[in-house]
């Protein structure tokens, strides 16, 4: 908290009981004035690039410069995502719960004047209905918000991730202390398994199952278990282990030590995607104060059990996220698959037993210690129970994270909570898994985001990335875009990954080119479960998903590639021509000024026209034209 | 010991044995590339793949890591299988077009073309790993190792620099399944090659 109410000083005090946890989280309850005003500045990703920084900074200057009476000087907090990215940057003010989006920090002094100190919103900077235009005051009321259910997402945005106090103060650590004072660590264990809590890094394996798992490997031959946090994340276009561990560290610190306490270790680490700086600063933070606060490291909360963890920094390959890849990487070698044939619970970390698992799946562990598992597995559906973490991006409205119920559908989480597609017409397709996952097309939009009706649909929850397509995206240019992505990041360890994926694009790279043939098609296939069936790891046994799915709903759109040398979606550039519709054009001239190739001509308010022979097909033309005159065919 | 089926006849080995030990030492055909009984196995080359079939269920494991167990059942010769070898051949022979060992071994499953333009007419190396094995594994140094990665992967001396490391034991160029390392040893050692061959004095 960088201004307000600082008087409190509780810094660096041992806890030793859950009942001191409780006499702290009234204090800081209590110490808290709820008509204070509070400014919760979001310092995502998103808005951090739309520039919340400056946003803060101006709060500070102008409340520091300013006559503010104290009992009105705001709390400036900067938080975690709070949502909704694309409307970034946002701003909460407390106590009206004020949501204001796409702030400047020229708009911060009126701000302060009329919210702050007046007690009256700033209009223009309300959520507009996209319907109505009608101004929305606050988050509950608006859908994107309302229609989700935030059990995961809760405190991020209303936090401040860098003080333990706040986390204390909204429950922190309760899950942990009613643990260690309540249950024995078999008791952890079925919790967890009761609740049916599958991973969330992709491929669902049951949670407590894998708990077991170590345990019985332990009873076994004995010595060390590990404890491990995934947080490698690295598929395009997902960020919400990156948010969680930004916005709410300490939910997934309290999980990693509640999953100590169950199996016995002593030791645990968090294996960080090295692109990720803020979140391990924020979790160095947090393992800080939990530290001084008796929460982690020896004897915790008085109650005998020890247990520390370290931050391990990603070697910035994708394929370390891979369970035996980010063990090798850990252990401070070249992070390179091996043969599992032996499971990781068995021999993980320097051959010991060990327990990996994805940061949301961490985060969800001390939800279900403290509400227990007959509260969690009433959310979802009965083989995919709780919610998940969605980052939807591409083309839709709501660009942002979105937590749902697992077995949400589709059409639910894209046109409800993401508002459809910017042109309002119906989405083409949506990309779930990323790299590793398929690409479902919209006659199947009902389908329930869960782990088994996904795969049944040929795709993958993977990590939940959910990439939103219209009718300008072409699935032969998503199919390369993905390959060439695993292309970069195979490991290069065994063939089928190593040359085939290689092999799948430059057929790909044929099609798009009109280069192809229907025996290509079927080549492309067996190709796929070749390379399915014989890769080393899950990177190149999924690779081909992507692909084979769209050809598997969009079979016609290959064909009008490889038949008719078209590319529908006017994407694949050796298959498109560009020309003027004259009916549209004024004559405006600006296609013709920046045409990179010189090649549009005509005189001004005349009908211009494009020489097809020169155009490069880069669109700037399309792009610039105010009267959609530009046509692509 | 362990009794299992292979091709649906009942086989018995100790326990330990990988899958492709014990197919091996019944006589079962299985190719392979990247396996090599002086070092450990890596499941690289994927050649050695064989199906594992419980019921309806089935998976393609590599043999020369998959460790027998009681009552399973492998098949070394499905469709999915052949699937993989015939695809991975096609690959091979246009990635070492230079290899004659790899040019056999395909033609012997049956694969004699590639859909695929061969991208370097005098490469032979198909990156198996065994060399680097062996220089690791027996004669414990390392001299050369498997850099970069993904499709720049490359079998070198670190930083691509001639190396003191390398004694000129010859090992990696013996193990080399595809006669690619006789060419590749000359830039691993600062002297040259010629010294390679012990001479008899
Ligand atoms: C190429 C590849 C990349 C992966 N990347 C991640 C990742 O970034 N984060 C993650 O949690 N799991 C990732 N996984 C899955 C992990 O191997 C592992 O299954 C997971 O961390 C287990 O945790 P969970 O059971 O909680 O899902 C990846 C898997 C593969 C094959
Ligand atoms: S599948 Fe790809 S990433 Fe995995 S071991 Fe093989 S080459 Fe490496
Ligand atoms: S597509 Fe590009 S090169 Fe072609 S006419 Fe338009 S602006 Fe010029
Ligand atoms: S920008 Fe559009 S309207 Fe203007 S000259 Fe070009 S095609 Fe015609
Ligand atoms: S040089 Fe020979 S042994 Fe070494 S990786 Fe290449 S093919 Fe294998
Ligand atoms: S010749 Fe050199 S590189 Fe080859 S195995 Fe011997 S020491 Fe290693
Ligand atoms: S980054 Fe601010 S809402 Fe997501
Ligand atoms: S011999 Fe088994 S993978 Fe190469």
């Amino acid at each position: 908290m960088i201004n307000g109410n600082t008087a409190l000083n509780i810094d660096n005090i041992r806890l030793n009981s859950h009942e001191d946890l409780d006499a702290l989280r009234q204090k800081i309850i209590d110490s808290h004035d709820p008509d204070q005003p509070e400014v919760l500045v979001c310092h995502g990703t998103g808005c951090i690039a739309n520039g919340s920084k400056e946003v803060m900074a101006a709060f500070e200057k102008i409340c520091a410069d300013s006559d503010i009476d104290v009992k009105v000087m705001p709390g400036i907090k900067a938080t975690g995502c709070q949502g909704l990215c694309s409307k970034g940057p946002l701003l909460r003010i407390n106590p009206q719960g004020l949501f204001y989006q796409q702030v400047k920090p020229g708009d911060v002094e009126e701000i302060v004047q009329k919210t702050i100190i007046g007690n009256e919103p700033v209009e223009r900077l309300l959520y507009k209905d996209p319907k109505t235009g009608e101004a929305i005051h606050t988050e509950e009321e608006i859908p994107f918000y309302n229609l989700q259910e935030r059990i995961i997402l809760k405190n991020i945005g209303k936090i401040d991730p860098t003080d333990i106090h706040d986390k204390i103060s909204v429950g922190g650590y309760q899950a942990l202390a009613k643990a260690l004072n309540t249950m024995t660590p078999e008791e952890v264990v079925t919790e967890i398994t009761n609740s049916g809590l599958r991973g969330r890094g992709g491929a669902g394996f049951p949670t407590g199952r894998k708990w077991q798992g170590a345990l019985k490997a332990v009873e076994k031959k004995g010595g060390p278990v590990y404890v491990v946090v995934n947080g490698d994340e690295g598929d395009p276009g997902a960020f919400m282990d990156c948010a969680i561990m930004e916005g709410d560290p300490h939910a997934v610190l309290e999980g990693l030590i509640l999953g100590a306490y169950a199996l016995g270790a002593n030791k645990g680490y968090l294996y960080i995607r090295a692109e990720y700086p803020l979140a391990v600063k924020h979790l160095e933070m947090a393992m800080e104060q939990a530290r001084a606060h008796g929460l982690l490291g020896d004897n915790i909360l008085n109650s005998g059990f020890s247990f520390d963890a370290q931050i391990n920094r990603g070697a910035g390959a994708f394929v370390c996220g891979e369970s035996t890849a980010l063990f090798t990487s850990i252990e401070g070698k070249a992070g390179t698959p091996r043969p599992k044939y032996v499971r990781s619970v068995e021999e993980g970390l320097w051959g010991n037993p060990t327990v990996l698992n994805n940061v949301e799946t961490w985060a969800n562990v001390p939800l279900i210690i403290e509400k227990g598992a007959d509260w969690y597995s009433k959310i979802g559906v009965p083989k995919s129970t709780g919610t998940k973490v969605f980052c939807l991006v591409g083309k839709v409205n709501n660009v942002g994270l979105v937590e749902v119920p697992m077995g949400s559908p589709i059409t639910k989480i894209v046109d409800e909570i993401g508002g459809g597609i910017p042109s309002g017409k119906p989405f083409k397709a949506v990309q779930t898994g990323g790299p590793s996952g398929g690409c479902i097309p919209n006659r199947l939009k009902d389908t329930p985001m869960d782990f088994d009706s996904l795969t049944q649909a040929g795709a993958m929850m993977g990590s939940g990335a959910m990439i939103v397509m219209d009718e300008h995206d072409c699935v032969v240019d998503v199919g390369r875009y993905f390959l060439r992505f695993l292309e970069e990041e195979s490991c290069g360890k065994c063939i089928p990954c190593r040359l085939g994926l290689t092999k799948m694009r430059e057929i790909l790279d044929n099609f798009s080119s009109g280069k192809g043939s229907e025996k290509d098609i079927e080549d492309l296939t067996s190709l796929a479960k070749a390379i399915q069936d014989g890769a080393l790891c899950a990177l190149g046994t999924s690779a081909p998903n992507p692909c084979l799915t769209t050809i598997k709903f969009f079979k016609e759109e290959y064909l009008a590639h490889v038949n008719d040398q078209k590319c529908p979606a006017g994407v694949c550039k050796d298959l498109i021509t560009y020309s003027i519709d004259p009916d549209a054009c004024t004559g405006c001239r600006s296609c013709a000024r920046q045409c990179p190739q010189d090649c549009i001509s005509g005189k001004k308010k005349e009908v211009h026209v494009i020489d097809e022979q020169k155009c490069i097909r880069c669109g700037i033309c399309m792009d610039t034209c105010k009267f959609n005159a530009v046509l692509v065919s | 010991m362990i009794k299992f089926n292979i091709n649906d006849t009942e086989v018995e080995v100790e326990p330990g044995c990988t899958v492709l030990e014990a197919a091996r030492q019944y006589g079962f055909d299985i190719p392979t590339l990247c396996h090599h009984e002086a070092v450990a196995p890596s499941g690289a080359c994927r050649l050695c793949m064989v199906e594992l079939r419980e019921g309806d269920w089935s998976k393609l494991v590599a043999s020369c890591i998959y460790p027998v167990a009681e009552g399973i059942n492998i098949y070394t010769e499905t469709e999915r299988i052949q699937n993989v070898r015939k695809w991975l051949f096609e690959m091979l022979l246009a990635k070492c077009p230079a290899s004659t060992e790899i040019k056999e071994m395909a033609s012997k499953y049956g694969v004699d073309s590639t859909r695929f333009p061969a991208e370097n007419p005098d490469e032979e190396c198909m990156l198996c790993g065994l060399c680097t094995r062996v220089c690791e594994e027996i004669v414990g140094l390392s001299a050369i190792s498997l850099v970069d990665r993904g499709v720049y992967k490359k079998v070198g001396s670190p930083f691509a620099q001639p190396t003191d490391v390398c004694v000129a034991c010859g090992c990696c160029v013996s193990i080399c399944p595809t006669g690619a390392m006789r060419s590749r040893i000359d830039a691993v050692r600062r002297t040259p090659a010629v010294t390679l061959t012990p001479l008899a004095l």
